[in-house]
């Protein structure tokens, strides 16, 4: 029993990451119907810059944190003007193809500067455990799942009453109807990349944090994402949420279970087994918006 | 208030749609723009609203003015907040957001909060079925429900200028008429100018004050509704009906047909 909480647990944390980055995977999609590969280089590479603002200033590392959001909105801003405003009107395969080519090339980038050894992560969460019934849980996993839930509950809201929030997903329907309501798209699409950069980064660190380090391998969680999102609907901010949350545990219980009588590597495929499961049954994900049609 | 001078525009570089256009739409009248399909009347709407850039179009020639300063070339965001506002063909809700989320987004460019309640319940005075149906998503309306929102959405930006592209588009006649008296409402009541386009050229000349048909990319015939109405042309192409025999018509309608086009 107590293994199994322990998995359920660690499911838990690396869920709610899950669930970060799928909420700047969502909110991109949400705005453009773009579909970002380099959402886990993003994570990545906040995790990195975090950890050498850190290193080189000296500052708090609260300080070094708000400084590598900082970073994330403006390189947010500065991707949509250099890569993606040429590339409006253009077939969105074209850019998601172009996603592919960024994720790339940030990963050289970050390799070219930090090299490919793991960077250690100072101490950024308490270390005495604190006793939740049975299980002594690590305080950094619940600051992480904590301020995971905050910054989900804030977007909900933000997409469900905010006039910015209402007018993204207005432009997510038609770029065209858009600006005919005053919307500038070109506004509308540098703050969900901006967005999905930062809620990305805040990822990155935490999860940076609860491991003690930040390698390449980080990356891997924008792979990850993408039965997350599938599972919740791709335009669903509830959906990557759940979807996190399930395939964060569901990885943990497979990797558990399973990778000892099957020999390993159960861990990393369940997402998409159950991916292929879920959607036989609900094709538009959990929570993703039916198409509405008018007979 | 509005006035184009000889705008030309051309699509993908190549078709030439509008030829030399101009028109004049003063401030608080209704202007009906009439004409039969593919004339060049949407294309016209979207030349004013900067739309056309979205759809590979371009003023190639001539002035766009609006309130004496040239709109041509500004994108389409900016001529929204210089108070046009266009009501798209086809009504285009944004399908997945409520009734009342919709008309929030047509109220984009203000930032007055106490002004766009106002205007909000303006809105669902003009339309008490908006308000009955405010939190259902608007992709379930029906069509004329649909261009009731399409209208409350452009009501929400407080536009000197509506340009209204067919509103009658599938739709029963009875909610036709409805829409198009609440129209001559708006503009009598709260002083709004609109630039109507419609097939529907009886309607369109019982509520404008002035109209303009359009034939092949330019202005053909204008006039008061009354002079129009009474135009034989005008009876027998787009009113219906001219109680000649029908071989004879036949005809006619050849010769007048060639006379305008040339």
């Amino acid at each position: 029993m107590e293994f199994f909480l322990q998995l359920v647990l660690s499911g838990l944390v690396v869920g709610s990451i899950y669930a970060l980055v799928g909420l700047g995977f969502v909110i991109i999609y949400k705005s453009s119907s773009i579909l970002n590969f380099a959402q886990g280089e993003f994570l990545m590479l906040g995790a990195y810059v975090c950890v050498a603002i850190f290193n080189a200033t000296k500052v708090p590392f609260l300080a070094a944190f708000l400084l590598t959001l900082v970073f994330s909105a403006l390189l947010g801003v500065t991707l949509e003007r250099v890569l993606l405003r040429p590339m409006i009107g253009e077939p969105v395969i074209s850019v998601i193809m172009l996603t592919l080519g960024l994720a790339s090339v940030l990963k050289a980038v970050v390799q070219g500067i930090w090299g490919t050894d793991t960077q250690p992560y100072p101490e950024i969460f308490p270390t005495t455990p604190v006793r939740i019934g049975p299980l002594p849980v690590s305080q950094g996993y619940l600051y992480s799942v904590g301020s995971v839930l905050v910054l989900l509950a804030l977007f909900s809201v933000f997409f469900k009453y905010s006039r910015a929030g209402i007018a993204m997903r207005a432009t997510a329907f038609s770029q065209q109807v858009a600006l005919s309501m005053g919307i500038s798209v070109k506004r509308i699409f540098a703050l969900s990349w901006s967005i999905a950069a930062v809620v990305s980064a805040v990822g990155g660190v935490l999860l940076g944090g609860v491991r003690g380090g930040v390698d390449g391998a980080f990356a891997l969680f924008g792979l990850k994402v993408i039965p997350v999102v599938i599972l919740g609907g791709l335009d669903s901010v509830a959906g990557a949420i759940v979807g996190g949350v399930i395939m964060g545990v569901l990885e943990n219980l497979a990797g558990g279970y399973l990778d000892p009588l099957l020999g390993g590597g159960v861990k990393e495929v369940a997402p998409f087994v159950a991916l292929v499961a879920i959607l036989a049954v609900r094709p538009y994900g959990l929570f993703g918006k039916i198409k509405i049609e008018r007979v | 208030m509005l006035s184009l001078k000889n705008v030309e525009v051309i699509y993908d570089d190549v078709i030439l749609v509008l030829k030399g256009l101009s028109l004049e739409v003063p401030e608080g009248k209704i202007v009906a723009l009439l004409g039969s399909n593919g004339a060049g009347k949407s294309t016209t709407l979207k030349a004013i609203s900067g739309l056309l850039h979205t759809e590979e179009g371009e003023v190639t020639d001539g002035v766009i003015e609006f309130l004496g300063q040239k709109i041509n070339g500004i994108p389409p965001e900016q001529i929204v907040r210089r108070g046009i506002f266009q009501v798209m063909e086809g009504r285009r809700v944004f399908e997945d957001l409520t009734v009342e989320e919709n008309i929030v987004v047509g109220g984009y460019t203000r930032s007055d909060r106490a002004g766009l309640k106002r205007d909000m319940e303006m809105c669902y005075s003009y339309f008490p079925r908006l308000k009955e149906r405010r939190k259902k998503l608007s992709g379930y309306l029906s069509g004329g429900e649909q261009q009731m929102l399409a209208i409350s959405r452009a009501l929400m930006a407080r536009p000197k200028l509506i340009l209204l592209d067919e509103p009658s588009l599938g739709l029963a006649p009875l909610l036709v008429r409805e829409i198009f008296g609440i129209v001559k409402k708006i503009n009598e009541q709260e002083k709004t100018t609109f630039l109507l386009v419609e097939q529907n050229a009886n309607l369109a000349l019982a509520i404008a004050h002035y109209g303009y048909i359009m034939e092949n990319g330019r202005i053909v015939l204008d006039g008061d509704p009354e002079k129009l109405r009474s135009n034989e042309d005008v009876k027998e192409f787009y009113l219906g009906g001219g109680g000649e025999a029908k071989s004879y018509k036949n005809l006619k309608f050849y010769r007048r047909r060639k006379r305008w086009i040339s």
